[in-house]
């Protein structure tokens, strides 16, 4: 039998090298010696199934300076992701249905991953009144992920009848957690680095105390949460006394908070300015050992986009935000592999796997077997390279510019096609 | 040197060297005719994002008497949205030929954003940066200081064993982040006494010796000079404590706690004070007070930093 598209002798999480047959949109063989239409050298390359990111930022519609449905997607399949799940904080807010069904479409036309839109919680961000979750969750989007990602839903009765409704249809609430009150005119983490520079500080009880609220919440009810962009040792040590007790939690961590801290900051670059802010080198060494030890589900971009002006300026008028859908496999691979503490099964996990759960995309995050959909990364473990500022983002807020990180996303296949060959894009599939 | 951003870039040599060029400078201000021509021919910008009357006419007449050609800029409302950016301020005043731009901005980092951003090549003076620093502020405490202890003869003296408590809101406070690194570049010993609440959550993080209680430290630290800061009065609405009149009673310098001062020690305010709160005026007019030093050897500073930036470039 003959494939479209033949991998030779890639190797698997497992370490086994096999040849990967693919036809249509879906794994055909997985075996020895296998010839195809197209086949391509994968010694060498470890494959993975296709990553799956549960936020980012798309910016469209209404913020297209920044970024589209389009250039994202292209930056996203150059990340090794077959999935994206873009936020609801665009202009018009997606919290209606009418606005997931747009971006839902946008991601078909521009058909380099699947775009599962995140639905607002609230109407308008505004943290006031439900938005129309059950209409999302039943529009073409099927959104089941919600989140005011970038405000926090800090009202606690909102947020225990959000919890409780989206049960209705299986969804998952995605708690940006931030007391608004204990985080007024914040710029960067609070400690030794803030008073020194004299930007007022963003403390890390600000989003512990809402974790422990909300993970108490959702141990009361009997819900799923889903907690945003951890950042602090305390807030590693909540979410595992939260599972220790059975709570249905689950966490991401972002690739910059992996790996960057707060002494950044003294350049006053506001390419370093985050939401939630670097913080300290311990806090670091939480978070990568909680990836390590199944504390946290998944790594999430939080990719976002700005346009330059946004940056350049002084740190007080900066944006929140730093781009990294195309470096994030290369975060993982620092701290799983080279670090010695893990593997490339758990890479697959938390890169892939576990987000595809939390969020029900089916055809994504499977094991690589026959008759699944053929949604794949291939990685070069081997390459160390420089991170240059300007990626396939249509924005260059690119903090890991100059930082030489290992590993490179060589092909990416999204069902079935290939979007990313050699590590270049594929223009018009 | 290039720019004044930060005291906590000043070794102690170049410390020594602005202050005893500040020296020379005052013998300047002295004279009838307060002018050098060293400066001639150049120009340099007063860039002011937020109101401060005294240090832009300070740093306007050092320019002056310096030959300088002075222009003023005022902005205010400086936010990217709102109006011009301040890369976009800067680099029209460098297309109209600034040598040397003075810059006062309610961001911190804002100074070292225009040194080091590239969007101009002129010279940048940091004349205060949000609550960062406000480096010539500390040149002339630091001035004043040693000018009270040592005279005519202060040229080539450092702070060494001089002990400075700083009182007040060092939490919001560029004042005293620049003091804390030049008194102690100077080898003074500095502490603070405030209230936890207008401290950084880590006051080590700026300065190991600090005080909950007024009277304590003034007792156990027994100050060569206490520095008190100016409180904003939005701090009492934001709860940063509870009221004017606690705040002058546990934190200010009454005149019960300036008469049981010894006579040497010197009272030190950056202006403009809020007589009746942080400071009374029984402190503020006291023979050990040097608040109108402080203002007159301001000028004498600025003087001897632009001259030690802007004087050897070529012309």
């Amino acid at each position: 039998m003959s494939f479209d598209l033949v991998f030779k002798n890639a190797t698997l999480a497992n370490g086994s090298t096999i040849d990967i047959g693919i036809a249509g949109d879906r794994i055909a063989a997985m075996g020895a010696d296998l010839s195809g239409t197209q086949a391509i050298d994968a010694s060498g390359l470890i494959a993975l199934p296709g990553f799956v990111d549960l936020h980012t930022h798309l910016r469209e519609p209404g913020f297209e300076a920044s970024e589209t449905v389009l250039t994202g997607s292209r930056a996203a399949a150059k990340g090794g992701y077959t999935a994206v799940h873009p936020m609801a904080n665009t202009s018009p807010v997606a919290d209606n249905a009418g606005v997931v069904e747009q971006v839902f479409g946008l991601g078909i036309d521009a058909g380099y991953v699947d775009v599962f839109p995140i639905g607002a919680v609230t109407k308008g961000l505004e943290g006031k009144q439900l938005a129309e979750l059950g209409a999302m969750a039943d529009s073409r989007a099927q959104v089941r992920v919600f989140s005011d990602d970038g405000k926090c839903v800090s009202d606690p009765l909102l947020m225990r009848r959000a919890l409780e409704y989206v049960k209705n249809f299986g969804g998952v609430i995605a708690q940006h957690a931030q007391d608004p009150r204990l985080t007024e005119g914040a710029q960067m983490n609070e400690g030794v680095v803030s008073a020194q520079l004299g930007l007022t500080g963003w403390p890390g009880v600000a989003e512990e105390s809402i974790i422990a609220r909300d993970v108490m919440l959702a141990e009361t009810l009997g819900s799923r949460i889903h907690i945003c962009h951890l950042s602090t040792a305390r807030s590693v040590e909540i979410v595992r006394w939260a599972k220790r007790r059975g709570v249905q939690v689950t966490a991401e961590v972002t690739p910059h908070h992996l790996l960057l801290t707060d002494e950044l900051v003294r350049t006053y670059d506001p390419v370093y300015k985050v939401n939630p802010p670097l913080r300290t080198q311990d806090d670091v060494a939480a978070l990568r050992a909680a990836l390590v030890d199944g504390t946290i589900d998944i790594i999430a971009t939080d990719h976002a986009p700005h346009p330059a002006e946004a940056k350049e300026c002084e740190w007080d008028s900066a944006a929140f935000g730093m781009v990294g859908l195309e470096t994030a496999a290369s975060v993982a691979q620092l701290v799983l592999i080279e670090s010695g503490k893990s593997d490339w099964t758990r890479l697959a996990e938390v890169m892939s796997i576990n987000a595809a759960k939390i969020a029900g995309d089916i055809d994504h995050g499977n094991e690589l077997a026959v008759g699944t959909l053929a949604n794949l990364a291939f990685i070069d473990p081997a390459v160390k390279r420089e991170i240059v500022r300007a990626t396939e983002s249509k924005s260059e807020n690119n903090p890991y510019a100059g930082l030489t990180l290992p590993g490179r996303v060589m092909h990416t296949v999204y069902r079935g096609t290939l979007t990313v060959q050699n590590g270049t894009i594929r223009e018009r599939l | 040197m290039k720019h004044l951003i930060s005291a906590a870039d000043l070794s102690l040599d170049v410390t020594l060297a602005l202050l005893d060029t500040a020296e020379e400078m005052s013998i300047v201000n002295e004279r009838e005719i307060k002018k050098l021509p060293t400066l001639r021919g150049r120009t340099v910008v007063n860039l002011f994002f937020e109101d401060s009357t005294r240090t832009r006419i300070s740093f306007e007449l050092a320019a002056k008497r310096l030959s300088a050609d002075v222009i003023g800029f005022t902005a205010k409302g400086s936010s990217v949205s709102k109006g011009e950016s301040l890369k976009d301020t800067a680099q029209t005043l460098e297309a109209m030929g600034a040598d040397a731009v003075i810059v006062r901005h309610h961001a911190s980092g804002a100074a070292q954003n225009l040194a080091t951003a590239g969007w101009i090549s002129a010279h940048v003076v940091n004349a205060g940066d949000g609550k960062h620093e406000h480096p010539t502020q500390a040149l002339l405490d630091a001035f004043t200081i040693r000018k009270r202890l040592h005279g005519a003869g202060s040229t080539g003296k450092n702070l060494a064993g001089v002990r400075v408590l700083i009182v007040g809101d060092v939490l919001h406070s560029r004042v005293a982040r620049s003091n804390l690194h030049l008194l102690r570049t100077l080898g003074a010993r500095v502490a603070v006494a405030a209230p936890a609440t207008l401290l950084p959550a880590t006051p080590d993080a700026l300065v190991a010796e600090h005080y909950f209680d007024l009277d304590e430290a003034i007792a156990k630290f027994k100050p060569d000079a206490v520095m008190m800061l100016r409180v904003q009065l939005e701090r009492m609405s934001a709860s940063f404590f509870p009221s004017a009149q606690e705040y002058s009673a546990n934190w200010g310098l009454t005149r019960e706690r300036a008469v049981a001062l010894p006579a040497t020690t010197l009272i030190m305010h950056p202006g403009p004070m809020n007589r009746g709160l942080e400071i009374s005026s029984y402190a503020a007019d006291a023979p050990q007070s040097t608040v109108l030093d402080q203002v007159r050897n301001g000028i004498s500073v600025r003087m001897s930093t632009l001259y030690h930036l802007m004087a050897g470039d070529q012309q």
